[in-house]
């Protein structure tokens, strides 16, 4: 490697510095990198956490009648689920690995303003600690579920402070969340280098750009609602107290204001990681570039008025449901454009099936699928239907799995030897894959049956004169198919940071600046500014007889 | 990977070069403060947004107990405090017009003023808190009215003491004359803050007190 002649050698006889000067390093750390890695570490203890949970969910939900998690521990396990899925683990993990790619890729040496980067950080975790903190107070975590509806969560009901310590939470991190989305703007529009116009990022970073305009309109209302919410319960205000006038129905649109964008805020950036792997590992170039950055615009403004589809059933009006039906099958026409040009990209292209293309392909196959249940959902009546019960679970599932995770999961193994100089090991890569995808497919197809059949979402036990069970017993196996897949992946991530081979500055032959760069990059990210001239700097690098700037 | 140079090697030549400027694109860039203030404030109003269609969505549903609108509110107090306001946003124009001028003294009295407005605009707050609660008997507690009346009007009241506080911080640093330049950031950013919140407040007035009542 080149750069290995450069870089003085440390002198042999230098002792590692003690544990304690790393630690205080990475505590007090303002660079992008090490804040990005933070939030990964955050996310993946959290995924663990959760899958915990998951897991023993399906395991009280193999046969009927079981008592092994009691109906209260029941409640706060779904809860305690869904909210760390959605606000520790999905949130952050995403946040993390943008903050690690974005600045480099667009050739800045960090984020725009990298105290407040750590700020976003360490509240977001705090935030994580403080719902989790419910297990030491009387009467334990919250029993409301992650959308909370109220009057579930006022004073009558919820009688604990676990409530308090859930809403208190996620008004932290959602600040955390929202500095985060001020932050990549800023960076976004101002720190690119010379002659990387907006036309010319990379597509994570577009896509990444209209993620936090997301995350800066709809993350406020969420803290104003749940600011209301602990007025109710602390100061004797009555938003959503049904018994004094309040409004649970008030409750629900501010809920799903934020909720039905968050849907989008998780699974954007698995799109813009998708569309920097694909045209790498197909050899081609991104397909359609300017209809699946227009994709991304439309996708930000519609899905801000199709919240409701959430709410059919609470017995809206016939022209809200109408309106609501409309707004969202329209939302899945930008989504079908990115689906196609996904496609387009692969087509043709010369397949280098490597881990983080396995898991595109996944993504390609199994978002889809989720899509269309979505659309099915879509439909106020059949809504009426199926609406909480598992047919919902599977169709989240599906998406956040099938879309967020499977992107994720790619963009790690993307960008892993970015990170630490090593590659990760193809072999556990594709062990972790296939368990992955098989134990998903096992875990939540049956759901979709379950759910017609009407097993409502949420119950501990069902009855055996129910037809769930087989389903059910599908599921749980599937999850116990699952859950090595993410011991796997854990471990492949630890051990190959000393067992990896060496990754080189490049090692997936790509096209955008993170890759000009060492791997791991320097803390100043390039030592001369970069200047671009094309979508794909580092092919004209490559190829200076047939730069793509003749082209585009 | 058969159509490119080899992988494993350095492919931007240039970066090879040495040495790196450690501060490079961050301080050069001031553009950056205002679209991060921007953003903030989007949020702001978003926020600010919810709050509000909280307090119309519940005046609709009028008060079964306890005081309305109609039966508190005494305009002349929210007249003056709403004239104090907007008059803050004048000062804090003509103060910034001031520092480009160059006129120190004049900047610094008219921050100076508008210090003073958004303080007596609080001190008239705490006097219309004080007789609704113990005159009329309006907490926040007593009636929807009250929840949504003392939570948008508490958070903008929070909103102008943040705005207080950093328009005397600036005062500070400009009085120990380490405000640099006709155009210093803080005043700019602090000066939109400010706008905003008044900006905020017309809003809140014309929805609480002419609207609703
Ligand atoms: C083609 C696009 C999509 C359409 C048309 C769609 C439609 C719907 C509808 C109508 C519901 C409400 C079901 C009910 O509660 O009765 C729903 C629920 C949900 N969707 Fe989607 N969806 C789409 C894509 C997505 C994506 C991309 C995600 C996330 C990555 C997502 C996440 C969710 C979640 C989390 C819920 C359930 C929330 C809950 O009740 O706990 N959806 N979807
Ligand atoms: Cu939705």
């Amino acid at each position: 490697m080149a750069t290995a002649e450069i870089e003085p050698t440390p002198a042999p006889a230098a002792s590692p510095p003690p544990w304690t000067a790393t630690l205080h390093e990475w505590l007090v750390t303002v660079d992008h990198k090490k804040i990005g890695v933070l939030y990964v570490l955050m996310a993946v203890v959290f995924l663990f956490l959760g899958g915990a949970a998951a897991i023993a969910m399906r395991l009280q939900l193999w046969a009927p009648g079981l008592t092994l998690v009691p109906p209260i521990t029941f409640n706060q396990f779904f809860t305690l689920h869904g909210t760390t899925m959605v606000f520790f683990v999905g949130m952050p993990i995403l946040i993390g690995i943008a903050n690690y790619a974005v600045p480099l890729q667009i050739g800045a040496r960090d984020m725009a303003f990298p105290r407040m980067n750590a700020f976003g950080f360490w509240t977001t975790f705090f935030g994580a600690l403080l719902v989790y903190f419910s297990f030491l107070v009387p009467g334990g975590p919250p029993a409301i579920g992650w959308f909370a509806y109220a009057p579930l969560t006022e004073n009558s009901f919820a009688r604990g402070p676990g409530v308090d310590c859930w809403a208190l939470g996620l008004i932290v991190s959602g600040i955390g969340t929202t500095t985060g989305g001020i932050n990549f703007i800023a960076t976004i529009l101002c720190m690119r280098c010379p002659g990387m116009t907006l036309r010319k990022v990379p597509f994570f970073v577009w896509v990444m750009f209209w993620t936090s305009i997301q995350i800066v309109v709809v993350m406020p209302p969420l803290t104003a609602a749940l600011t209301m919410l602990e007025f109710d319960r602390q100061l004797g205000a009555h938003f959503f107290d049904t018994q004094a006038g309040g409004s649970a129905y008030l409750w629900q649109h501010l809920f799903w204001f934020f909720g039905h964008p968050e849907v989008y805020i998780l699974v954007l950036p698995a799109f813009g990681m998708i569309s920097e792997v694909v045209p790498v590992f197909s050899r081609k170039v991104l397909f359609g570039y300017e209809f699946m950055a227009a994709a991304t615009a439309a996708i930000v403004f519609i899905s801000l008025g199709v919240w409701a589809h959430h709410m059919f059933s609470v017995g809206m009006s016939r022209t809200l449901d109408l309106f609501f039906v409309a707004a969202t099958m329209l939302v899945s026409v930008p989504t079908g454009i990115k689906l196609f040009n996904w496609l387009a990209t692969v087509y043709g292209g010369k397949l280098v099936l490597k881990s983080p293309m396995l898991f595109a392909l996944g993504f390609l196959s199994m978002f889809v699928i989720g899509g269309l249940t979505g659309v099915i959902l879509a439909c106020a009546p059949i809504d009426f239907q199926v609406t909480d019960t598992y047919f919902v679970v599977a169709h989240f599932h599906w998406v956040l799995i099938g879309g967020t995770l499977f992107g994720v999961f790619s963009a790690i193994h993307y960008w892993y030897p970015k990170v630490t100089g090593r590659m990760l090991s193809e072999r556990l890569a594709k062990w972790q894959f296939w368990l992955f995808l098989i134990g998903f497919i096992v875990t939540f197809a049956p759901m979709h049956f379950a759910g017609i059949l009407g097993m409502p979402r949420r119950i501990y036990t069902y009855g055996s004169d129910r037809p769930w069970e087989i389903w059910n017993q599908i599921a749980t196996i599937g999850a116990l198919i699952q859950a090595p897949s993410y011991l796997i992946f854990g471990y492949n991530l630890v051990v190959s940071l000393w067992k990896g081979d060496v990754a080189g500055d490049d090692p997936w032959d790509a096209w955008t600046l993170e890759w000009a760069t060492t791997s791991p990059p320097p803390p100043y990210n390039f030592a001369v500014v970069p200047v671009v001239k094309s979508r794909r700097p580092l092919w004209d690098a490559k190829h200076p007889d047939d730069p793509d700037w003749k082209y585009e | 990977m058969t159509d490119a140079a080899a992988p494993h090697e350095k492919v931007m030549p240039e970066s090879e070069a040495a040495p790196p400027d450690p501060t490079l694109g961050i301080e050069a860039r001031p553009e950056l403060h205002k679209v991060g203030m921007i953003c903030f404030l989007v949020s702001e109003a978003s926020f600010f947004s919810t709050l509000i269609m909280a307090y119309v969505i519940f005046l609709r549903h009028g008060s079964e107990t306890g005081p309305t609108p109609a039966q508190v509110f005494t305009l002349p107090l929210v007249l003056v405090n709403t004239a104090a306001l907007i008059l803050s946003s004048f000062t804090v124009h003509f103060a910034e017009k001031a520092l480009h001028a160059g006129k120190t003294a004049a900047f610094r009295l008219l921050w100076l003023a508008t210090i003073v407005l958004g303080t007596g605009f609080l001190v008239g707050t705490m006097y219309e808190w004080n007789e609704l609660i113990h005159t009329h008997g309006l907490t926040i507690g007593v009636n929807m009215f009250g929840s949504t009346y003392y939570t948008l009007v508490g958070f903008h009241a929070f909103h102008v003491t943040i705005g207080v506080i950093s328009l005397a911080a600036v005062l500070l640093v400009s009085l120990r004359g380490e405000l640099r330049g006709a155009h210093p950031m803080p005043v700019t950013l602090v000066g939109w803050y400010w706008h905003f919140v008044d900006v905020v407040w017309v809003f809140v007035f014309l929805v609480v007190y002419v609207v609703g009542r």
